[in-house]
């Protein structure tokens, strides 16, 4: 099959693990969970247990022990069918589990890493009500006291960060000045029952809505001085290599939700008849078809030579930039025909396509919103030398 | 207690099956092919007898060097080795369970589990073959499984029904739906599937006893007719139960 070309063959059991997982465990809830607003344990747990948290982490601190093109099939196939649920494994994997991984020191790793493989949840507070695309705006600032550091301000869109399951988050703060006159950055691990820290869930969101996204309130939180992941002053430094990363695991969302939306609309399209013949042999959706899946393949060649680069440890700041703008774009596109394609009905909750519809937004929008993913190519490319 | 068992390679029951220019056997291309989903819970009967009593699960397949990926599947799942009897496509099941049978005389397996049937030639033959041919009792199309010391206890489905059957060890058992809920490999055990080793021995390629002629595909037929309630619709209606359903 083409959507296997290049893989290897652990890889190919691995997209038909996921995929008979997603579609027997996850999809039967999907809608209802959706409706309901409602993050499940039971899934996540679930998923826990398949393995899916820490799929790239070696099997020493937990994990998987799996290349990141691995990770990135995992992901891909649970957008396929549900983006809150994908959501829930690529935020835990890409911003809760890596910075620590890659970041923390070998204690905290031994730590936190085991017990985030085995069914608790992490987040990481970057974002801030006046700090998303200008994240030098960050208010949220931290001062030392004696042993100990004093945490306050706030965080706003944060994954995985308030559930029950969660342990706490990885937390961006202001810790002074740096000679050149801008701000020194530093990232703290604080935990949910630390005093003064409050994680609360947002609610009435128009996508993702069975996955859980927080506010954070630091108010005087005071945490030691090795809760600081990896080194005092690096918090920038994570912040954009975590970025980068976590880049492709939205762009694997994204080519999930494309390709769920593809499949959906085909098969609608084959089945449904106007004027005495299935739809599907109208150029008007053939061709919409035909495009989305040239798409399809683009993106996916794309996606997973991106992920083997990554997995080479090459940099991959401009190509993250490119597989997150292209599979976000595709997958808006490939879910708006979906929905054209399936005309009144997609408007229905009765079909996934309103859900396709819905979650693939935010993939325009968090790390990164399209129009920052041009400025990051575009500066590379050097148009602002 | 070792078990063995057996698995087979079919194409995804998803799949359109397109037939080959020869009219008798299935284009292989474009065919997604996955573990037979009756062996699946030969499979993990065979898993939890293990966690329960210890010892050793084997997964066997008479078929082509493709058939590995089947058996890395296996393996995937929890089985401890696996055995590929590579020749050329198995003629027909008699040459499947001649095969088995030589492996399971060198194995000696307290218990041999098989799907009840493979999805793709479904012929049904091949746990009852095996059984006769290693000279143990039988007992197939198994809901429920309660393996007691060397006691065995089934239950069948049966037409309307259900019957309890009950035997010694060693004997084969085939699985039928209902006998559990097969679990889904983990990806630590994808990983460690792929470190397990393949034993590979040469097949007898057994002339076939039974040859297939011929395969077709059932033709897809619209039959669904759609009327209003006016009075033509009515005529219309009484027209074709007349006439094309004859039954007025």
């Amino acid at each position: 099959m083409s959507i296997n070309r290049g893989l290897t063959e652990e890889q190919i059991m691995l997209r038909n693990t996921v995929r008979k997982f997603a579609e027997e465990v996850i999809k039967p809830a999907a809608r209802e969970l959706d409706e309901k607003e409602e993050f499940s344990n039971e899934i996540t747990l679930q998923m826990c247990d398949m393995g899916f948290m820490g799929a790239f982490v070696p099997e020493e601190y937990g994990g998987a022990g799996m290349d990141y093109v691995s990770y990135i099939l995992t992901v891909e196939e649970l957008a396929r069918v549900d983006s809150s649920q994908a959501a829930t494994v690529a935020a835990h994997n890409s911003l809760g589990i890596g910075p620590i991984y890659y970041f923390g020191s070998e204690e905290q790793r031994m730590q936190y890493l085991p017990l985030l493989t085995s069914g608790k949840l992490w987040g990481f507070g970057l974002t801030e009500p006046e700090a998303g695309s200008d994240a030098g705006n960050t208010k949220t600032r931290a001062y030392q006291n004696g042993d100990d550091w004093i945490i306050n301000g706030s965080k706003i869109f944060i994954t995985n960060a308030s559930t029950s399951l969660t342990l706490g988050s990885s937390v961006l703060a202001v810790t002074g000045q740096q000679p050149d006159g801008r701000k020194q950055y530093t990232t703290f691990l604080v935990e949910n029952t630390v005093p003064g820290f409050e994680a609360k869930a947002m609610k009435h969101k128009m996508l993702w809505r069975a996955s859980n996204t927080s506010e954070l309130y630091f108010n005087d939180c005071r945490v030691t001085s090795n809760m600081i992941l990896g080194k005092k002053g690096d918090g920038f430094k994570q912040m954009l290599s975590t970025l980068d990363k976590g880049r492709l695991s939205i762009a694997a969302m994204g080519l999930g939700l494309a390709q769920g939306a593809f499949d959906y609309a085909v098969e609608y399209a084959k089945k449904r008849h106007t004027f005495g013949r299935a739809i599907s042999t109208y150029q008007a959706n053939s061709f919409k078809l035909a495009d989305i899946e040239v798409g399809l393949n683009l993106a996916r060649n794309f996606l997973y030579e991106v992920c083997r680069m990554a997995d080479r440890g090459e940099n991959i700041t401009k190509e993250g930039a490119i597989a997150k703008l292209y599979c976000s774009e595709l997958a808006h596109k490939a879910a708006n025909d979906c929905v054209q394609i399936m005309g009144g009905y997609g408007l229905m909750k009765e079909y996934d396509a309103e859900r396709f519809y819905r979650d693939q937004k935010i993939l325009e929008i968090g790390e990164g919103t399209s129009e920052i993913q041009r400025l990051v190519i575009s500066r590379i490319i050097g148009c602002y030398d | 207690m070792n078990i063995l068992v057996c698995i087979s390679r079919v194409p995804d029951t998803a799949t359109k099956v397109i037939i080959g220019s020869d009219g008798k056997s299935i284009d292989p291309k474009g065919v997604k092919y996955i573990l037979n989903p009756y062996d699946e819970l030969a499979l993990e009967e065979a898993l939890r007898l293990r966690e329960k009593n210890g010892g050793n699960v084997t997964a066997i397949t008479v078929g082509t060097a493709e058939a590995t990926e089947t058996l890395r599947n296996a393996l995937a799942m929890g089985a401890d080795n696996a055995v590929l009897v590579k020749g050329d496509e198995p003629a027909d099941s008699y040459s499947v369970a001649v095969n088995l049978a030589d492996y399971a005389k060198k194995m000696n397996p307290d218990v041999i589990f098989l799907g009840k049937q493979s999805v793709d030639f479904d012929s049904l033959q091949l746990p009852s073959m095996l059984a006769e041919i290693l000279g143990l009792p039988s007992i197939s199309v198994v809901s429920k499984l309660t393996i007691d010391g060397t006691n065995v206890s089934a239950e069948r489905d049966i037409e309307g029904g259900k019957e309890v059957v009950s035997t010694t060890l060693p004997c084969v058992i085939s699985a039928q739906k209902g006998l559990n809920d097969p679990r889904y490999p983990k990806l630590p055990d994808i990983m460690k599937a792929k470190k397990k080793p393949i034993e590979e021995i040469a097949s007898n390629n057994l002339d076939a006893r039974t040859v297939v002629h011929k395969m077709e595909i059932p033709l897809k037929e619209r039959k669904a007719k759609i009327l209003g309630d006016s009075v033509q619709d009515i005529e219309m209606l009484v027209t074709l139960l007349h006439e094309d359903a004859k039954v007025i």
